[in-house]
């Protein structure tokens, strides 16, 4: 169990009434340490499902989850969420700041509930703002923030309590090409200069082209996973 | 304080100066019931302490004997006019009560006074020399009428300050001078301190005391000779003053001849009695403010439970995030119950400031006297937390339970 992320034959059922949606049926994967993976299907194919469960924000019906080493399923509430503190970070496409609250102390919300002293989150905060290049917009609002910017917050905010893995699902979906390029960039620039491991959902081959290794589900079962070289310019 | 208490107090804060008239509105309930307690129990301690000097004002260990019965509705009605006290049941209860420390007996009259060119309608007071003594009176200048002023029916009175005020130029000593009651020339022979309102609210200070037997002789007229307005008596110690009573019941039924199944003709009171009556009173208002109080506390709390309840569904999707990014069922429902508290608090407090100030200006417009304690300010202070806390709870449990996938769908 050398992997960062192993999972064995993962399912995942939702009961709606009577009728029981299969969104998940036997995915087995694993992921390494330092991997930009980018999982592609067509909408409904489970990829938002498959996200959580990595994210630790759901549990699997039936299978197995390692996440270094530890099997998920064992946990509690409680280490669940410790778990998405310490190990994930998740970007979301609707980019989720709090509302009337700074690009900072967005960012410092996982240290905030990790317990550490105020000076250490703003410093910490104000470091992860600078590594997404928005040094000097610690005090704006996400409402004064672009799109794209907004973005670059949620990223950084994953990224401030130094976690295993950054899980992105469609982080580009709400954006315009060039901010999209903005993001991917930075996305690149940190697995390939601070070895973060990424784990992206799209539907745009331009953008899963970043990644090093691409997987497709289809109908909640992996059918495709294949080693890429990085394409783009 | 840790961190995390430290910013979800600060965050609590801003959303609430954030959303200013909907907390406003929201913490009406717990203002008007906090800001309602603290004005009624300064105004029912004013009032109590107002209530305790005036009786202490009557002296102490006093039992007042008046003639006529007293009826449930508390008027004194008795057989007519007649009289069913005297002078001689008085002295008879010194010997057979020897609970008592001493007696004394009054009649009074309302008579015209002058001095020089002014004039004034006061109660002029027979008494026997005792009556000073049991009714606690000191002098601002002069001194007491005495046993010998009584054996010779003298022409000297005590003037009260209402009386002075009344009748002298300010500054002016009216002890030594002489004034005409009734067209009978009298020596003032001193002034007597002020004691201001009786606990039945009527001015003690408005009063001439002149010997009894002068008042017999010189003034009154002799048709009731002997007869007494009222029997005054004390005992060294409040605690005798049960059986006194009753050793006087006894005593008076046995001299007026009082058949078993007839009622007293005489009303007995003590100055317990007259504090029950005020303190009854004084309860019942408390009784009802308190019930007030609790309703609007009441309402307020379902007011910030009902605004939270919104509030959570409004930011289902920020639960779900802070849940994505770590926080615990425990941090979700402790940042709703210091939202919840905020508001409880912040309301208590603006009613702990309009109350004091509603006190301040009873005793402003209406004169009356107000003491706030700080015992009823710091139980106010806890309550309302206590409210915040428990109407809280709720909504504050329903955020920490939510699914945080669900929550970051919610649309
Ligand atoms: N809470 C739920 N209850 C019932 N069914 C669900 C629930 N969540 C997802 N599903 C179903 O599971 C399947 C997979 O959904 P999922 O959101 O993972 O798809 P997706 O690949 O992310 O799609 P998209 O590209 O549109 O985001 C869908 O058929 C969806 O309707
Ligand atoms: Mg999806």
């Amino acid at each position: 169990m050398g992997s960062l992320i192993a999972c064995q034959d993962i399912w995942k059922i939702y009961r709606l009434g009577d009728v029981d949606v299969q969104a998940l049926r036997g995915v087995s994967l694993e992921i390494a340490q330092g991997e930009f993976v980018a999982v592609m299907g067509a909408s409904g194919s489970g990829k938002t499902t498959l996200m959580n469960i990595l994210g630790c924000l759901d549990q699997p019906s039936r299978g197995h989850y390692w996440l270094n080493g530890r099997d998920i399923g064992r946990l509690n509430q409680n280490e669940l969420a410790e778990i998405r503190n310490r190990e994930i970070g998740f970007v979301f496409q609707s980019f989720n700041l709090i509302p009337r609250t700074s690009a900072l102390e967005n960012v410092q919300l996982p240290l905030f509930y990790r317990g550490e002293p105020l000076r250490v989150q703003r410093a910490q905060a104000a470091a992860s703002l600078a590594r997404v290049g928005l040094t000097g917009r610690e005090r704006h609002y996400p409402a004064q923030l672009s799109g794209g910017q907004q973005q670059r917050v949620a990223i950084a905010r994953a990224l401030v309590a130094s976690p295993s893995i950054l899980l992105a699902d469609e982080p580009t979906g709400n954006l315009d090409t060039e901010s999209s390029r903005e993001i991917m960039a930075v996305l690149e620039r940190l697995n390939q200069q601070d070895r973060i491991t990424i784990v992206l959902v799209t539907h745009e081959a331009e953008i899963a082209a970043y990644a090093a290794r691409e997987l497709v589900v289809k109908d909640g079962q992996l059918v495709s996973d294949r080693r890429t070289t990085s394409t783009h310019a | 304080m840790n961190a995390f208490l430290l910013l979800t107090i600060v965050t609590a804060f801003r959303i609430l100066g954030r959303n200013r008239l909907r907390a406003g509105l929201t913490m009406l309930g717990i203002i008007i019931g906090v800001g309602a307690v603290i004005a009624m129990v300064s105004i029912g301690q004013g009032a109590k302490a107002v209530v305790r000097t005036q009786i202490a004002s009557m002296g102490t260990n006093v039992i007042i004997i008046l003639p006529g019965a007293m009826t449930v509705s508390g008027v004194r009605g008795g057989q007519g006019s007649s009289v069913t006290l005297t002078v001689s049941d008085a002295l008879d209860l010194k010997k057979r009560v020897p609970l008592l420390s001493d007696t004394a007996w009054a009649k009074r009259d309302v008579m015209q006074i002058v001095y020089g060119n002014r004039n004034w309608n006061g109660p002029v007071n027979g008494i026997s020399p005792a009556y000073l003594t049991i009714r606690d009176w000191a002098y601002t200048s002069g001194g007491p009428i005495t046993q010998a002023d009584m054996d010779a029916a003298a022409r000297v009175a005590l003037v009260g300050q209402t009386v002075v005020e009344n009748l002298f130029e300010p500054g002016e000593e009216p002890t030594g001078s002489t004034i005409r009651i009734k067209n009978v020339p009298f020596k003032v022979i001193g002034v007597l301190a002020p004691k201001g309102q009786s606990a039945q609210g009527s001015d003690q200070d408005d009063i001439i005391f002149i010997p009894f037997t002068t008042a017999e002789r010189k003034l009154l007229g002799t048709q009731f000779l002997g007869s007494v307005g009222a029997i005054f008596a004390s005992t060294d110690r409040p605690d005798e003053l049960p059986e006194a009573v009753e050793g006087i019941r006894a005593g008076l039924r046995a001299r007026h001849r009082l058949q078993p199944d007839q009622p007293d003709d005489f009303t007995i009171r003590t100055q317990v009695d007259i504090g029950k009556v005020q303190e009854g009173a004084g309860q019942t208002l408390t009784i009802m403010m308190f019930a007030v109080a609790s309703i609007s506390l009441l309402v307020g709390g379902i007011g910030i439970m009902n605004i939270l309840l919104v509030s959570v569904t409004e930011r289902t999707r920020e639960i779900g995030l802070r849940m994505a990014v770590g926080a615990k069922r425990r941090h979700i429902l402790i940042q709703f119950l210091i939202e919840a508290m905020t508001l409880s608090l912040v309301g208590g407090v603006l009613g702990i400031v309009f109350g004091i100030l509603g006190a301040r200006a009873m005793t402003v417009v209406a004169g009356w006297p107000t003491i706030t304690s700080v015992e009823s300010v710091v139980l106010s202070f806890l309550f309302s937390l206590a409210v915040g806390l428990f109407f809280g709870l709720y909504p504050a449990n329903k955020a920490s339970r939510l699914n945080p996938i669900e929550a970051l769908r919610y649309e």
